[in-house]
């Protein structure tokens, strides 16, 4: 299994919300994408699949092993989806129809796309209840979501995603909506699953510190396109360009601890995040940027790579090496 | 912020241009029909009875041989004014005592939505005929007993309305202040719903029309000789044959307003969608 | 010797179901003393009741037994007058920073709202020279007081609610997951924020968080709260360096960090998250490693390890 984003773009009439999206995921591989709000990383994983909003259009190739999901019809890409590409959502509680059983859920893509009947469905669907570790699989698979809790509920969705076999996992911050100890089981039980079945996955989420333990290779978009990428544990020690290294500096964990205690002040990036489709000419964070030049205005740096692997869009880049 | 947020902008909805169309054309009759008709709606001309459209007049004429087109005119008035009356009155009181009910709760707000469910049990036609029956028919009484059946229509929606606003942060925030549950509804609450009572005044004005048409119809509306829609289909029911523009007139007047307010209301509730609150 | 701006003594909020059963103890028996300038962080997940003690310390809801005692006031045996006059010394800021502001208000008229019980409070030129100056205080502008919230980002509708909460000189803030619905690289503004004020104002705080790096930063003491009551209370840097209580370590653990490095696909044990109650047990019991009989079967009570660093489980100390 091989995904291939080809410059991505998405537009809403003349607004260009994602630009220049590109990167390769090979089989077995696990992708962060980090960004905070209106950076576009949830559009992007809507464009992958093919469910944009009314309006938007998407330009560019998305290559499922060689084949472009972008130019492929409505009903083609209702196959890809779900048999060989699953999705998490962020809310457990609105990605759940609250009026159907947990067990019919989860039976339900089994029988849409492996074709098989509705008893063998009920018992596969116990047993994948079961794999994502279901208190009580058995009581519970006959609950309506309202019954379950928010840790339980994500369990059901992860079992959803999983129950046609896909090759490719995305998962859209599954675990913002949760608690931190429940998020730490959901994320354990997600790394466990992703190595047993040796799925692709991509993660989305703004927190550093989920995409530290759970990637190989990650991803920083900005303001609509990509900043940074390459591997994980790199780009969290060492970041190549201005925005990753303001992020992290940004962490609590990360603040000096030199100095009187209530001192201490957190590195923020000045600023607000600008306004989607509504950017400045030439790089879209140099109005925040602490190493802004005059060179960053006139154009938006082109992407390049800095080192094999590890690709930069920032001209300052050199600097941080 | 979701991707969702960032949906295509709606262009201003066609429902309330046509809406606003069709009822600012009402409006504009009905304060014209005040200083102004062609002939006048209620003098008899025995001889220019029942002729056909253009033949005298532009709508023809009735019986009595009044001008179709200036009793229309009148009408207008007739209907929008009961209307307008009605609804205010029912949303006045409605307003105040669904806001009531959310602000103060238990007990009153128990009392208060069951009165809006009696009131509510009743049919609106039946109310109507009701009270015109034991007060006498006359613009005060219409105005009352169609108002009185709005009252619980704003009770209720101000109430769930009100509740929603009264659990934000920001009605929170105003206790914190220290303010009374007074003033929060006057100055949270209230503007906050304004938008949700503007659709369903609308939605009820066209209901207003309609069942002032109907009370006219059955002779409990406003007395004779003042004009109104209903009353004019009545009289026209004899001459469907013979003279079917006297029906045609008033029947698609009043299908047309209820179809205007209603098309405006549609069209307000989508510009007051709530994706228009959250921030860009 | 510093004042104690607030005193909360064995606050509880229970809250009944039909038939008037209690159906969930919310805040189960919560004392704790914040001296002026002091800052109390409360760390805790959903459940722990951090939410309604927040409400309760405002007076914008009765306990069910307990005291509040701000600047010496026992807020609840307050008559109603006199409380409102007393809400000038304390003030909110809460999480979310779309729900916390009125659409349909204008900037200035949100941050001048709890100036309006005050008899001797600025008005006309006066009180808008007032919130201007408020309003430079959180790094805005004078100018936006004439907008509405929907023109401002959600870290500029924090220092709006900010500013809302400083404008009557509160000496004490209630600070309710201040900075959790925002992009990291605001949080770190809107923190420092906070501690400026906090510094400059002399404020006491009580700020509540679900996030333990957070909190460390900013909190002088820390409690955890667990299904209504603390577990564990101390200085901020001891409860991180060294937590005593099992859930204190939990909440450590799982909070993802840049440092713990790649997650092992380890196989989580099943941990059942059943409703823990306080009443006769330990409530933390059906999910702690260390649990024994005794935990199931008796109330743990708070224990002094060290000065000022208190633990609420039967092996206080153990382990």
């Amino acid at each position: 299994m091989s995904l291939a984003l080809e410059n991505l773009a998405v537009h809403l009439g003349a607004r260009t919300l994602l630009a220049d999206m590109s990167f390769r995921l090979e089989n077995g591989a696990t992708l962060g994408i980090v960004g905070e709000s209106g950076s576009g990383k949830s559009l992007l994983v809507l464009a992958i699949i093919g469910l944009l909003p009314e309006g938007m259009r998407a330009e560019g190739r998305v290559l499922l092993d060689g084949e472009d999901l972008l130019a492929l019809p409505e009903s083609a890409l209702c196959h890809r989806r779900g048999a060989r590409i699953g999705m998490i959502f962020q809310e457990p509680s609105t990605a759940l129809n609250p009026a159907m059983r947990i067990g019919e859920q989860i039976a339900e893509g089994l029988i849409w796309h492996r074709r098989i009947d509705a008893a063998a469905a009920r018992a596969e669907s116990l047993r994948l209840l079961d794999h994502v570790r279901m208190p009580d699989a058995a009581r519970r698979f006959a609950f309506y979501p309202h019954e379950l809790s928010g840790g339980q509920r994500q369990r059901v969705g992860i079992a959803i995603a999983l129950a046609p076999g896909p090759e490719l996992l995305i998962a859209d911050e599954p675990t913002t909506a949760l608690d931190v100890t429940v998020e730490s089981e959901i994320l354990d039980l997600l790394a466990e699953l992703v190595a047993e079945a040796r799925m692709s996955l991509i993660l989305i989420s703004h927190d550093l510190g989920i995409i530290a333990g759970m990637t190989e290779r990650c991803l920083v978009m900005y303001a609509g396109t990509r900043f940074e990428e390459g591997p994980t544990e790199r780009i969290l020690s060492k970041p190549l360009n201005p925005y990753t290294s303001g992020l992290l500096a940004a962490l609590p964990e990360r603040a000096p601890a030199a100095g009187e205690r209530r001192a201490r002040r957190l590195a923020g990036i000045p600023g607000n995040v600008p306004s989607a489709g509504r950017l400045s000419p030439g790089c879209r964070f140099a109005d925040r940027c602490a190493m802004a030049i005059a060179a960053c205005r006139p154009a938006e740096p082109a992407w390049r790579a800095l080192e094999p692997g590890h690709g930069v869009r920032c001209i300052r880049a050199e600097a941080l090496l | 912020m979701s991707a969702a947020a960032l949906e295509s902008p709606r262009r201003r909805p066609p429902a309330l241009i046509a809406g606003g169309a069709i009822t600012a054309a009402f409006i504009l009759l009905a304060l014209l029909s005040r200083i102004w008709t062609p002939e006048s709606p209620i003098r008899i001309h025995i001889a220019l009875r029942l002729k056909p459209p253009l033949a005298a007049g532009l709508l023809g004429t009735d019986p009595f041989g009044r001008d179709v087109l200036s009793m229309l005119m009148a009408g207008t008035w007739t209907s929008l004014s009961t209307a307008f009356l009605a609804v205010a009155l029912g949303l006045l009181l409605g307003v105040a005592l669904g806001t009531a009910a959310a602000a103060l709760r238990g007990r009153f707000e128990e009392a208060a939505m069951r009165s809006a469910d009696v009131i509510f049990a009743f049919p609106a036609l039946i109310t109507a005929i009701m009270v015109t029956n034991i007060f006498g028919p006359g613009q005060a009484t219409a105005v009352t007993a169609i108002g009185v059946f709005i009252i619980p229509v704003f009770a209720r929606v101000a109430r769930a309305s009100a509740l929603q606003v009264w659990a934000r942060d920001y009605c929170l925030a105003a206790r914190a202040a220290g303010k009374g549950r007074l003033a929060i509804s006057l100055e949270h609450v209230i503007p906050n719903i304004a938008g949700t009572l503007l659709v369903q005044a609308t939605i009820q004005l066209a209901l207003a029309i309609l069942i002032e048409a109907g009370l006219s119809f059955l002779g409990l509306g406003l007395p004779p000789p003042t004009p109104s829609w209903g009353r004019m289909l009545n009289d026209a029911q004899t001459f469907l044959d013979s003279a079917p523009w006297l029906a045609v007139a008033p029947g698609i007047a009043i299908a047309l307003a209820v179809l205007g307010f209603n098309l405006l209301g549609d069209g307000l509730r989508d510009l007051f969608d709530p994706r228009r609150d959250r921030a860009t | 010797m510093s004042v104690s701006v607030l005193e909360v003594r064995d606050l509880a909020r229970h809250f009944r179901g039909r038939g008037g059963a209690v159906a969930l103890k919310a805040v189960d028996g919560v004392s704790f003393e914040i001296a002026e300038g002091s800052t109390l962080g409360v760390v805790g997940e959903s459940g722990s009741g951090k939410t309604t003690l927040a409400r309760l310390v405002m007076a914008l809801d009765r306990p069910t037994a307990g005291e509040v005692i701000f600047a010496g006031h026992d807020l609840f045996a307050q008559p109603a007058a006199e409380l409102a006059r007393l809400r000038r010394g304390f003030q909110m800021v809460f999480q979310d920073p779309y729900g916390s502001l009125d659409p349909r208000m204008s900037v200035g008229r949100i941050i001048a709202e709890p100036l309006h019980l005050e008899p001797s409070a600025p008005r006309g030129a006066a009180r808008r020279a007032r919130v201007a100056e408020v309003l430079a205080d959180v790094g805005l502008e004078p100018s936006d007081a004439g907008r509405r919230p929907h023109q401002f980002s959600g870290g500029q509708r924090q220092r709006i609610a900010i500013a809302r909460a400083l404008i009557s000189r509160p000496r004490l803030v209630i600070a309710d997951e201040p900075v959790s619905a925002l992009d990291l690289s605001v949080q770190a503004q809107v923190l420092n924020l906070l501690m400026d004020l906090r510094d400059r104002e002399r404020l006491a705080f009580l700020f509540i968080s679900h996030n333990l790096a957070v909190v460390e930063f900013l909190a002088d003491r820390i409690a955890v709260m667990y299904r209504g009551r603390f577990v564990e209370t101390g200085p901020a840097e001891e409860i991180f360096r060294r937590p005593m209580h099992p859930y204190t370590r939990l909440l450590l653990e799982s909070e993802p960090r840049l440092a713990s490095g790649r997650r092992r696909a380890r196989p989580a044990p099943l941990r059942e998250d059943r409703a823990g109650d306080w009443t006769h047990a330990c409530a933390f019991a059906p999910r702690c490693p260390h649990a024994t009989m005794d935990c199931t079967a008796r109330t743990p009570a708070p224990t002094a390890l060290a000065a000022g660093h208190d633990v609420t489980c039967h092996h206080a100390g153990k382990i």
